[in-house]
């Protein structure tokens, strides 16, 4: 590698990781301060961890294509696995483990 | 002095064991990371540098293509906020519950990963646990999987055996798992909904590559509506 594309690389990874830390710290930088927090934020604070859930597990099976075959059955499957055991149960490492070694095993099938 | 021995030791244990669904998706999707680097010629000290300093899943994945083109320093800021922006939410629900926990705060922001976020934001702590102390530590364990399973996908460079196929499930496995216990712990389950329909409706209308912002900005709007909804029925009944 030449020594300017590794300073380029090296500054790449910089801004990568300055910008995704001010993305992480801007809310405690803006509304953190001792002024305390304005009402509306602090009430988004408290509801905003059921939506971002809600949103995360969207996100994670964005790139299932429930159009063609399997039809993110696997997926929904090992989901309904999840929910079901999670349930039953409430055991956060039962209900993940079982749930992935289901979504493995149905994988390995297919 | 022995009780606050006691403590520490019960907040690392517990934060050993919360971390533990993690330890498995982090090690294989940091193996898939250090893979597509190195057949980039980006070798394990480039891997160690960027889950060091970055510690953000998708984001490297992306920084992978953003150092194989050259890509310009703008666009590299550009891409970083459209890819983590979603990071802006976990920073405001954490504002109160990170107040107090002094010097560890910093790292504990640093490493506010879509997994520690959803480990630590309902803030419940098992028995005998510091919080503070327990969410240091969920972070730190997870940051060293993490590097972990970098560093090895780099250096190993080859596609992963067949046997693992479909691990790295366990990271959606695990926000389902904490979605449902969400909803089995409230009765309020209009967050969750406006969550979850917000990004599906998002990802049906603008495509896989481009919802996450749109996602954002629509889940704040309905939070601003449910608001004003909600102050205006308590005004009614008074």
């Amino acid at each position: 590698m030449a020594n300017e594309q590794i300073i380029h690389s090296l500054l790449i990874i910089a801004v990568c990781a300055v910008v995704t830390f001010a993305l992480r710290g801007a809310p405690f930088l803006i509304f953190g301060g001792k002024r305390g927090t304005p009402a509306f934020v602090s009430w988004l604070g408290k509801v905003l961890p059921y939506a971002v859930m809600g949103m995360l597990v969207v996100y994670c099976l964005k790139d299932v294509s429930f159009l063609s075959a399997p039809f993110g059955l696997p997926e929904l499957a090992a989901c309904a696995v999840v929910v079901l055991l999670h349930v039953w149960k409430r055991n956060s490492l039962l209900s993940i483990g079982v749930g992935t070694v289901f979504y493995m095993a149905i994988v390995a099938f297919i | 002095m022995q009780k606050e021995n006691n403590t520490f030791k019960k907040s690392v244990k517990a934060a050993f064991i919360s971390s533990i669904p993690i330890m498995a998706g982090y090690i294989m999707l940091g193996m898939g990371f250090g893979i597509l680097l190195s057949e980039q010629n980006y070798g394990p000290l480039w891997a160690l540098l960027m889950s060091v300093t970055m510690y953000a899943g998708s984001m490297q994945y992306v920084a992978v293509d953003l150092l194989a083109s050259g890509a310009t320093l703008i666009n590299t800021a550009i891409m970083t906020v459209m890819v983590n922006a979603r990071h802006l939410f976990y920073g405001i629900s954490m504002i109160d519950k990170y107040r107090g926990a002094g010097k560890k705060k910093f790292y504990m922001i640093f490493g506010l990963t879509d997994e520690n976020y959803s480990l630590l934001c309902d803030a419940k702590v098992p028995d005998g646990a510091d919080k503070h102390t327990y969410g240091f530590f969920v972070t730190l364990f997870d940051h060293f999987y993490w590097i972990t399973g970098c560093v090895l996908g780099a250096v190993i460079g080859t596609v992963l055996p067949f046997e693992f196929k479909g691990v790295e499930f366990v990271l959606t496995a695990l926000f389902v798992a904490i979605f449902t216990e969400q909803w089995l712990s409230t009765k309020d389950h209009v967050p969750a909904m406006i969550g979850a329909g917000s990004t599906a409706l998002c990802l049906v209308i603008f495509g896989s590559e481009n919802f996450l912002i749109p996602s954002m900005l629509a889940i704040t709007l309905a939070f601003m509506v449910l608001r004003f909804v909600r102050k205006e029925k308590k005004t009614d009944g008074e």
